[in-house]
């Protein structure tokens, strides 16, 4: 065998072991410390990752809210109960009067437009949608968290988020007025 | 001669409004004549709605099941009378909101034709999950306003000891007489009724308690029930809220019910006369529960009565049976007036938890300007549940659920005592309305979250093993391939093999010869 292969085999081997050690070592200790807090904030968030809150993604938001750069409303989804909640984890205390009583919204397919394409049930985060190829696709209202997620990818705007009708169910007394 | 120093049975606070029953109390329960339409909602109960098992057009009979019980807990609702049904379509409920929910509406035909009956049996014989069907069957519910499935109520000695059954016949609202005229005219039925339910949960004595403004009431049960008679009628004094739960389970035996436990969990139960009478017919005629007695009442109401009316009928067919009103009425509520439900309008039916129909007027409800609280107590002494009402309200008012949680809010049971004699007019018991529904919203809000979560992960979960079998495919596929190809190779080099085995034969004798 030429001697010149022979080197560029060893030079090579060599790198690669040297560097891959490095690099292990590396992960082992200059690990970056991950925040608690970030995991907590994680858990609190829907975790359908619909960017609604102009972040990339709920564990994007996690960090964001973590290091203070986002506001704790930033969920349209998780409403006020999650800002709420946000703020306790994170131990500030917010306004949320102005945020008002939000009204669940779902999506709703108009059978008239769906063309069967199943775009909106392949990003549907929780599994919401239900269809088949050139077949009207339809909503499990119950599983929906109006997201919007389906309304973006759909071709025809055959896809439009309602809020929740009033019913006995959900209608409890408005506060008093009082002196 | 020492009855007067008697320690009298009773519980801590309360309110004693004035009752006003004597417009009706001397009334005798008159039939409603078949109103033109009927409507049934679904939701008469508390829990799941029933499902309705008609649909329009069809003809029912009357006591025919029109709509199941779905689930635990829940009712089925039957036909008052027989007829065609109209529709199954959302109507106003009768409810403070008026938000419409499903309906079945009959048109009575006027022929009163029964659905086939079973057989009579000797209730006291009947398993007590017998006589728990049977209820349910007849959807019977707690007719005291409750309305929760009394079946549930009944079966609950299999799983306690029960040793006190207790008869709710206290009717501590103003102006309803309804229970005191049904224990003055179907004792008779009432007391078997209550046997049935004594037998079925196996309680040791019944206890039929009736308010002392009710003589008659009381003396026409203490006349049908004997010496050493495992039912006894008794009076408590007169004193708002005697018809609670809780206030009554106090005032008749002295035990107290722990925070967020059940009358079953300390061995008592009660049931309301109204539901006595219910599992009477429910058990021993096999009738379903299809009618019950309304107080029409209250000063706008011209000709004010005790009428006995087919679920379903609408409340203006009530007041113009009445004589219609003498002035709109300034608030129609369904049940008393303490803690009866605001009507939003005439056309909503009587249901099965409706004990009246109160028209009152401006001057009756009083209505005063509200002013600051003054922090004068008087809720505080009128709270029958040991709550300060003062601290829970200022909390509500400023958005602290959870501090009025804290001040004992769940334990509330919203008797309006301390609306009733808060001389600011403050609307306590409002406060504490909205706060138990936002509370009840954002449970409901949470349970939705968790559920979208759940969803979430299993989707992430399913997404990764779809990934991963599809890569183990792929590898399976290639190692299948491979080992296609290295079969065929080796197929291949045994075909060659083979070939020249075949040829080499012949061969050797040649290569023989020529080596030779």
């Amino acid at each position: 065998m030429e001697p010149s292969l022979l080197s560029a085999i060893f030079i090579l081997t060599t790198m690669g072991l040297l560097l891959g050690y490095g690099l292990g070592m590396a992960a082992k200790y200059l690990r970056v410390e991950k925040d608690p807090l970030v995991d907590d904030i994680e858990a609190l968030l829907p975790g359908t990752n619909c960017g609604q809150c102009g972040l990339p993604g709920c564990a994007s938001a996690a960090q964001a809210l973590a290091a203070r750069e986002a506001p704790v409303t930033l969920c349209p989804p998780g409403g006020k109960l999650l800002a709420q909640q946000l703020a306790d984890t994170l131990d500030i205390t917010v306004d949320l009067s102005a945020m008002g009583e939000e009204v669940p919204a779902f999506a709703v397919i108009d059978p008239d437009q769906c063309n069967g394409c199943t775009r909106c049930y392949k990003v549907c985060a929780t599994d919401a949608i239900m269809g088949a190829n050139r077949q009207i696709h339809t909503v499990f209202t119950e599983a929906c968290n109006g997201c919007g997620k389906c309304v973006e990818v759909c071709p025809t705007q055959g896809l439009i988020l309602v809020p929740e009708a009033p019913s006995l169910r959900r209608w409890h007394w408005p506060k008093p007025k009082s002196a | 001669m020492f009855s007067f120093m008697r320690k009298r049975p009773a519980f801590q606070g309360g309110v004693h409004p004035d009752d006003r029953k004597q417009a009706t109390s001397g009334l005798p329960i008159e039939p409603l004549p078949l109103p033109a339409r009927l409507y049934l909602p679904v939701q008469q109960h508390i829990g799941a709605a029933a499902r309705p098992v008609v649909k329009a057009g069809d003809t029912v009979l009357k006591g025919q099941m029109i709509a199941q019980g779905d689930g635990a807990v829940s009712a089925a609702v039957h036909a008052p009378t027989s007829g065609r049904i109209l529709a199954v379509a959302p109507h106003p409920a009768p409810h403070p909101s008026g938000l419409p929910v499903e309906t079945i509406v009959i048109e009575p035909d006027g022929e009163e034709c029964w659905v086939d009956q079973p057989d009579p049996e000797h209730a006291l014989n009947l398993a007590p999950e017998v006589i728990a069907r049977r209820v349910a069957e007849a959807g019977v519910v707690g007719m005291g306003g409750a309305t929760f499935p009394a079946a549930i109520k009944l079966n609950l000695g299999s799983r306690h000891h029960i040793d006190t059954l207790i008869i709710n016949g206290s009717e501590c609202e103003p102006y309803l007489t309804c229970d005191d005229r049904l224990m003055r005219e179907r004792t008779d039925e009432v007391i078997d009724g209550i046997r049935i339910i004594r037998h079925a949960l196996g309680a040791r004595r019944a206890l039929v308690v009736v308010e002392d403004n009710k003589p008659e009431a009381l003396s026409a049960l203490q006349a049908r029930l004997y010496e050493m008679d495992t039912i006894e009628a008794m009076a408590v004094p007169t004193r708002y809220p005697m018809g609670s739960e809780k206030h009554m389970i106090k005032a008749v035996t002295g035990r107290e019910i722990p925070a967020g436990k059940l009358g079953a969990d300390i061995g008592v139960i009660v049931h309301n006369v109204g539901t006595a009478y219910a599992v009477h017919r429910a058990v021993r005629m096999g009738r379903p529960l299809i009618s019950r007695i309304v107080t029409v009442g209250g000063g706008a109401v011209r000709r004010p009565a005790n009428l006995e009316v087919l679920l379903g009928t609408r409340v203006e067919d009530l007041l113009a049976h009445c004589g219609g009103t003498r002035q709109p009425p300034a608030r129609l509520l369904m049940g008393g007036p303490m803690m009866g439900q605001v009507m939003p309008h005439a056309q909503v039916p009587v249901i099965k938890g409706s004990n009246g129909i109160i028209a009152l007027t401006a001057e009756e409800i009083n209505i005063g300007q509200t002013m600051p609280c003054i922090r004068c107590g008087r809720c505080v002494a009128a709270c029958p549940c040991g709550l300060m009402p003062l601290e829970m309200a200022a909390r509500i008012r400023n958005e602290d659920m959870d501090g009025a949680v804290d001040y004992g809010l769940m334990d509330c049971v919203a008797c309006g005592s301390c609306s009733y004699v808060c001389p600011s007019h403050i609307p306590l018991v409002q406060f504490f309305h909205h706060a138990k529904g936002v509370l009840g919203a954002r449970r409901e809000q949470q349970r939705r979250q968790e559920e979208i979560k759940r969803l979430a992960q299993q989707r992430r979960e399913r997404q990764e093993a779809e990934a991963r079998a599809k890569a183990e495919a792929a590898e399976r596929r290639k190692a299948e391939r491979e080992a296609a190809k290295r079969k065929a190779e080796e197929a291949k080099a045994a075909r060659a093999a083979k070939a020249a085995a075949v040829q080499e034969p012949p061969k050797t004798p040649a290569a023989d010869q020529a080596e030779t």
